[in-house]
């Protein structure tokens, strides 16, 4: 049955976890994002589902957990935030290249280095131009409220096990420990031991004598070999960005000018877009829901006829790179952002929009 | 109707589960609601502060830099909150510990001798119910019944025992409530 409650986003991502039928939770505290662990740990999901919460004894070995648990087919996640999500780009890595899929939340703070604990959208490059080495993507999900982290947890367990990749839930400090009223998903029960098999015939689970043993690797010295594997994983990511695009629209069909932002600087956004329609300002907000794949042909189809777009982040201007990509200089694109920990408030959005389009 | 609030002190005065207990008591009105707190290292004696937004709308940005009403509890807060209301706005201030009272003249001010009171009462744990009583009287956003229920599903459920008292102090604090200007 569905459930109202009032709760911290990382709250809810943690309660939405369980709903989805996740098997295993690693994590290492670090704030923002510390309540996605002590609410597992209160909640004893063991007792309700049999999902395992373990706290590790470091970033490193709690990715590696994650590593090992999706190995079996098992629905897992690791939480974080950027000085933490760094330590895990490794592991990350890895099991882009083992195609393996798995669950990450990274609860954006300040950076660069342990930076500070306050919000910001500053990793935004490591998130969507691959964080570790080589060539590899996640699906990256930013949800903007307290209900969307609880739903993007199911949707970015279906899409990693559907492209066989890593998902990553990209929010930020305001997201995380806001508390807004959200409506639970239903519980839904975690894997079946036939149904790992089933679904997940690569899963390394105990070799049957119907099929060869399964490897899961990495590694690959064949040069060959590595090639046709890392173009296997770029097909994936071609098939990601054709059918997995999300995006939302709001006053754009009038819109003159364009804000672009994603989490919490989309919500500052929808405010700015209603005290610059008082003003007179037709202008309206396209919010990316997926960062990767990125919705650039509807960004290309709006640059059609708006005189200019705003990107606005908490970061000095990284998603506008992928924003100028997909308008191909038909209009112009600005930049605002504030970093460190302050969060833009809608009347500096407006004033910005005013002063560098208007 | 929306309410854009501030709500201002030290760490430990239970500002921000003043603004939990006010944000699920909207949620029981069926109001749309945020909560956001500023977080961090800001424990027992430091500053703390959240923001709340009680709206029959879809609330846009949770983060806001001008209120409709500025609860403040301790000089910093004043310092940092008094120039944040809206013109036409309100000020709720207990006087304990402020050094220097709001001058603003566009704005209504009203005091609450919450501390006193609480200190008098032996009610510390509830001072944050007699503030929030003061803001009930001036702005009757919520029904008292919707405030029990706030309170009921905020509290755990091995406290729910002292609702009554935190009802009383609620009380409490609509009679103590003061209009400056």
């Amino acid at each position: 049955m569905e459930e109202l409650r009032l709760m911290k986003g990382n709250e809810a991502i943690a309660e939405a976890a369980i709903r989805a039928g996740c098997d295993g939770y690693f994590g290492y505290p670090i704030t923002p994002q510390s309540e996605v662990m002590e609410y597992l740990m209160k909640e004893r999901p063991e007792n309700r589902t049999g999902m395992v919460v373990l706290q590790a004894e470091s970033e490193l070995a709690a990715i590696n957990m994650v590593y090992g648990g999706a190995c079996c087919g098992k629905r897992v996640m690791t939480s974080s935030s950027s000085p933490g999500f760094s330590l895990k780009q490794e592991g990350i890595s890895y099991m882009a290249g083992a195609e393996l899929p798995c669950l990450i939340l990274n609860v954006v703070r300040g950076g660069p280095g342990l930076g500070t604990i306050q919000p910001a959208q500053s990793d935004y490059f490591q998130s969507t131009k691959g964080g570790g080495h080589g060539d590899y993507r996640l699906i990256v999900l930013a949800p903007s409220s307290v209900q969307e982290m609880a739903d993007f947890v199911a949707l970015a367990f279906d899409l990693a096990f559907k492209y066989r990749m890593p998902s990553l839930i990209l929010s930020d400090g305001v997201i995380g420990q806001m508390m807004e009223k959200v409506v639970l998903p239903e519980q839904r029960p975690r894997f079946t031991e036939a149904e790992i098999r089933k679904n997940t015939p690569w899963a390394t689970v105990g070799k049957t004598p119907d099929r060869e043993h399964n490897i899961i690797t990495s590694l690959d010295m064949d040069a060959a070999s590595q090639e046709r594997h890392v173009l296997h994983l770029q097909e994936k990511y071609n098939a990601v960005e054709e059918n997995e695009v999300r995006f939302e629209e709001i006053q754009c069909e009038d819109a003159e000018y364009v804000f672009v932002a994603y989490g919490s600087c989309a919500r500052i956004c929808q405010k700015a877009v209603d005290l610059a329609r008082a003003k007179g300002i037709k202008v309206g907000l396209l919010r990316p829901i997926t960062l990767f794949p990125f919705p650039k042909k509807e960004i290309a189809r709006l640059a059609e006829r708006a005189k200019g777009f705003l990107s606005v982040e908490m970061s000095l201007g990284q998603m506008v790179e992928d924003v100028r990509l997909a308008v191909n200089g038909k209009t112009k694109v600005e930049f605002y952002g504030r970093v460190g920990g302050i969060i833009p408030n809608p009347d500096e959005v407006v004033k910005a929009l005013e002063t560098k389009l208007l | 109707m929306t309410e854009e609030i501030i709500i201002a002190g030290f760490g430990g005065q239970g500002v921000l589960s003043m603004g939990k207990i006010l944000a699920y008591s909207g949620v029981m009105e069926n109001k749309e609601v945020s909560w956001m707190p500023s977080y961090g290292p800001e424990m027992r004696g430091g500053t703390a502060n959240v923001s709340v937004i009680i709206s029959d709308e879809r609330i846009s940005s949770p983060v806001i830099n001008a209120f409709d009403t500025a609860i403040v509890l301790n000089q910093q807060s004043m310092d940092k909150f008094e120039n944040a209301v809206k013109p036409g706005g309100c000020l709720i201030y207990d006087p304990n510990g402020i050094t220097r009272h709001p001058e603003r003249k566009d704005i209504k001010v009203y005091t609450i001798a919450a501390n006193d009171a609480a200190n008098e009462m032996g009610l510390n744990k509830v001072f944050n119910m007699i503030v929030l009583g003061g803001f009930l009287k001036v702005k009757p956003l919520l029904q008292p019944e919707f405030i029990h229920k706030g309170l009921e599903k905020s509290l755990p459920a091995r406290h729910h025992n002292l609702i009554p008292e935190n009802e009383k102090a609620i009380e409490l604090g609509k009679t103590l409530i003061k209009e400056v200007r």
